[in-house]
This record gives C-alpha cells, structure tokens and sequence, in this order.
C-alpha cells in the first residue's frame, strides 16, 4: 500500500541542539499509528518538522506523493494534513465559533456553516458556548475546540500533539472514543501520546522514540506486549 | 462655554491622536513591535497631500487619496525591507531600527523637501467663505476642521471594528495577533497578513497627517514626531493591542492636553499628559483597556 505520509531520515536542530536524529517512519491510509516516548524524546518536533512549523535540514517528507519540503507553512493545511498542536493552542480571546472559522480558513465559504454543524453534532459541548471566548473554556473544553479547529479543514491526516494531556480519566476517555470514530469515519491518524497504554491500543502501529531516535517499531499489539516496552512506557 | 469649546478642540486633537494611536496599536498587536517611524508616515502623507493639491492643483479628495496610496506603499516596503527580515532578531534590535527608519523618512524628507515649512492649504471652507458653524449665538464655535476630525475618526473606528470582528481576513489579523504559529497551521499566511496591518495602518496614518495639518497647518519634517509619540503614548494609555483602547487612549489624551494647556500653563501640558499616563499605568499596567488572559494548564 501507497503510504499517505513518509518521513525519510530527517534531522531537526534547536541552534545546536539536535532533537531529531535521523528519523524515518510512514503512515498508510486509513490507519492510526502512534508515536510515543518519554519527555523530550522529539516527539513534538517531528510533528511541527511535518507541518512545517520547524525545518529538516536533511532527507524529506512527502505527503500524498508530494515532498513538503519546499511547501511553506501555511499552504500545508490546504493539502489535506492538519495538526493539533501540544498545549491546545487554541486562540484565546476568540470565540469559539471564531475559532471553528479560522480551522475553515483555506475552505470555501459555502461549507463552513456545514462543516460547523458537523463539528458541533461531534462535539456538543462546543455547540453551547459557541460565543464564549476560548479563554475562558476548561481544559477539556479547550482540547475539543483545538480537534473541531482541525477537523474543519477536512484533514486526510490528522496529527494529535497530546490530545489527552491534563485531563480527566473520563475526558481522556472521551477524546479517544472521538479518535476511533474520526478512524472509522475514514480519517488517517498519526498521534502522539503520554498515555502509551491508551495510544497503543487503539493504534494499528507504533513507533518508539528516544532522544531523537527511532529504536522501535511494531503493531499496537506487538509493542503492547513488548516486555522492554512495558517496562519502560507502561509502568511495569 | 469656553469649558464646551475646550472640550471639543480637545475631541478633535484626540480624534487625531486616536487615528495615529490606531496604527500603533495594530501593528503592535500583531508584530508585537513598536514602529517608531509611524510618526513620520503622517508627515510624509501630509507632504504628499500638501504638493497634490497646492502646486499641482489637483482637489483635495485627490490629494487625500494620493497621500493614503503613497503612505500604504511606503509602510508595506518599510515593513519588508526593514522589519521583515528582522522577525527572529531581539527586540531591541528591532526597535533600534524603527527609530532609524524614523531618521531616514526625516532626513529624506529634509532632502526632497528642505526646512523651510510649508503652509497647509485649508480644505475646510464652505461655498461662503465660512470656516465653522456658530452656536447658541456665536459663543460656540465649532470649526468644519475639527467636526470633520471627530466624524473621520468615529468612521474609522466603526470600520475597523467592523473589519476585525467580521470579516474572515479581520479575525485572521487577530488569530496572527494572538499565536503565530498556530494561525500558520490554520493555513494563514502570516507574512501576508502582518504586510496588510502595516498598509492599513500607514494609510490612516495619511489620513491622521491630512487632518493634524488642516488643524495645525505648519508643515516641516520632523511634523509628525511629536503627535507620533503623543499617539504612542494614547496607545499605551488604552492599552497597546487594543483597538477600542487606542480610540479611548487617543481622545482622552487629546482632551487632557486641550485642557492642561488651557486651565494649567501651556509649556507644562506636556508634562501633565506624561503625568497622567504615569498614574494610569501605576494602577493599570495593561492601560486601560489592555487585557492580560492567563493560559489554562
Ligand atoms: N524551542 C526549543 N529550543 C531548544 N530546544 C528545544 C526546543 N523545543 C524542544 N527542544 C528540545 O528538543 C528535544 C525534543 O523536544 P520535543 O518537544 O520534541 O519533545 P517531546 O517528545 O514532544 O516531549 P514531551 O513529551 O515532553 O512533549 C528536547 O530535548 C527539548 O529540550
Ligand atoms: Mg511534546
């Protein structure tokens, strides 16, 4: 199968930090795949490298068959591939429909009021305080307006930053409840998760990073039952 | 009804105050760097209009639009040619550029221009000859200038608010404003963005020069630094960011000013308006209007 996404050997620098190390991995359509590892393992930047927000100073990322290299930033939500950064990012002092607006920004103006019922039916909460400014939502809240954010702009590819980070047992529950319909309905999911138990069951594959390295990989199962994996991820 | 007379010259100073603070504050909001060369955009904008109109006898819409075309251009190559490549660079860096590019219109200016000062030509008489309307028999008198002033202002304020609260590029201005990297992912181009704040900002700058001359109608070269640095300080006063703050900002001080001028002395109004600002920011460090939101964890 025709991977939608493939990351060939890039390597991130901060100035004279290197984060990333060589990492390669792809995602193929229509599954979930999972990156995890411990804090500062690169997890992060390898999902803004692909987004574009940071740069690879070697190999290349290709996404649906194009090399996103030379693609500015701001064009790459246009061709199918979304991210929900880590932290939410949502923008605070906008309301929450101003902030389903601007996920729709590259979308023409006809579907956004079709593509806001949408999210609203998904999301409900969101649907009643739809003139709240996102400052002043919950966590949760907030988490949930950063994945409608990005689902507004029909992503081929959905990449979650830690979707469940601070949040209730029941929310992260939630979240990925939300994670598997969104798979269902068709949607590829690369997702990035603290909670590796959580991540590794529902993804088909994983990828294990440290320190900017993959040393890893293996379906959702394989790794979930890898005693080295258990003992460093899963608590034992 | 001297106090009713005060009070609207002070209106009418701090409407153009409001005009310049605007473009402050916009350009602060979103490239969060204080353009100190602002300032003399107005004045370039009011040479423009001065020349349109008085040597090449061209009307004074015409004029007025030229000046805004003019001062656009400019702050959009300005902001490309000295800001932009300074994006990542400290922010003194920046603003020790502004203040250079600051000299540089001044200088330029002084160049194509010279000293000596240039009579503004007043636009605002009506078909009589008459400069202003008469109220409650003559104790009032309201000059066209200045109620020309407050209604531009009110316009501008009204549209921008309009622009930022409704319009898709408005709310991708304050989504830039907020998080840069974020409105990127949103698939808004933010270089694009920040270029249109610095035009909409210099063409009302042109606007602010037009009218702080039709007032004050001596032109020279360094003209638009003190009202540029008036208007930073309303900005400020507001609450740098903010849109209604810079308009709150820009009439107040106008108003305090007109009346430590006329009820204090008027070598020490100067000092009376810095000294407002002093206390307000004592008891509200974001200004007036200026909002701190905390980020949730
Ligand atoms: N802006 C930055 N400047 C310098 N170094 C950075 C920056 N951002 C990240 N790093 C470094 O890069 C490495 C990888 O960071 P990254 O944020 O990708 O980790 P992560 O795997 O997402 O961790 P976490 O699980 O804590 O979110 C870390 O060592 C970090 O210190
Ligand atoms: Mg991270």
């Amino acid at each position: 199968m025709e991977p939608i996404l493939k990351v060939e050997d890039i390597n991130v620098y901060y100035g004279s930090i290197h984060a990333i190390k060589g990492v390669s991995f792809e995602v193929n359509q229509g599954e979930i795949v999972t990156l995890i590892g411990a804090n500062g393992a690169g997890k992060s930047t390898t999902l803004n490298t692909i987004s574009g927000l940071l740069h690879s100073k070697t190999g290349s990322v290709t996404f649906l068959g194009e090399d996103l290299g030379r693609v500015p930033c701001h064009k790459i939500v246009s061709k199918g591939l979304a991210l929900v950064p880590e932290g939410r990012r949502v923008f605070l002092q906008m309301t929450v429909q101003e902030n389903l607006e601007m996920g729709a920004f590259t979308q023409g103006g006809k579907s956004v009021d079709a593509d806001l019922e949408r999210v609203y039916a998904q999301f409900p909460r969101l649907k009643e305080r739809c003139n709240q400014v996102a400052g002043t939502l919950s966590g949760g809240e907030q988490q949930m307006l950063a994945m409608g954010r990005a689902l507004m702009s029909h992503p081929k590819l959905l990449m979650l930053d830690e979707p469940s980070m601070g949040l209730a047992p029941i929310l992260v529950e939630q979240i990925f409840d939300i994670i598997r319909e969104l798979h269902k309905a068709g949607t590829t999911i690369l997702l990035v998760e603290q909670n590796a138990q959580a991540a590794l069951s529902v993804a088909d594959r994983g990828y294990v990073l440290e320190t900017g390295k993959v040393v890893t990989t293996g379906t959702g199962h394989e790794l979930l039952e890898s005693p080295t994996i258990k003992k460093a991820y899963l608590g034992g | 009804m001297t106090f009713l007379n005060f009070l609207i010259s002070g209106i009418s100073l701090g409407s153009i105050y409001a005009i310049i603070a605007l473009g402050y504050t916009m350009v602060y909001g979103i490239a969060k760097m204080l353009n100190f060369a602002h300032g003399d955009v107005i004045m370039v904008g009011a040479y423009i209009c001065f020349y349109a109109v008085s040597r090449f006898n061209l009307p004074p819409l015409v004029g007025v639009i030229l000046a805004m075309i003019v001062c656009t251009v400019l702050g959009m190559v300005v902001e490309r040619l000295a800001y932009k490549p300074l994006r990542q660079a400290p922010s003194l860096a920046v603003l020790i550029t502004a203040i250079g590019v600051s000299y540089f219109l001044q200088n330029t200016a002084l160049l194509l221009w010279s000293s000596n000062p240039k009579v503004f030509p007043s636009f605002f008489v009506s078909g009589s000859g008459g400069t202003g309307v008469e109220l409650f028999g003559g104790q009032l008198k309201i000059s066209y200038v200045t109620l020309f002033t407050i209604i531009i202002c009110v316009i501008i304020m009204l549209a921008l608010t309009w622009f930022t609260g409704k319009t898709k590029m408005g709310k991708a201005m304050r989504a830039c404003s907020e998080d840069k990297g974020a409105a990127q992912l949103m698939g808004i181009n933010v270089d694009a963005t920040i270029s249109m704040t610095f035009a909409i900002g210099s063409g009302l700058a042109a606007i602010a020069g037009v009218l702080l001359c039709s007032a004050y109608p001596t032109l020279v070269p360094t003209t638009g630094s003190m009202p540029g640095i008036k208007a930073f300080t309303a900005a400020v006063f507001g609450g740098i960011g903010s849109i209604p703050g810079a308009f709150l900002g820009g009439l107040l001080l106008g108003i305090i000013e007109i009346f430590a001028k006329a009820y204090i002395s008027t070598q020490l109004s100067d000092a009376v308006v810095f000294a407002v600002l002093i206390i307000v920011l004592l008891v509200k460090p974001a200004g007036l209007l200026g909002k701190q939101i905390r980020e949730k964890v």
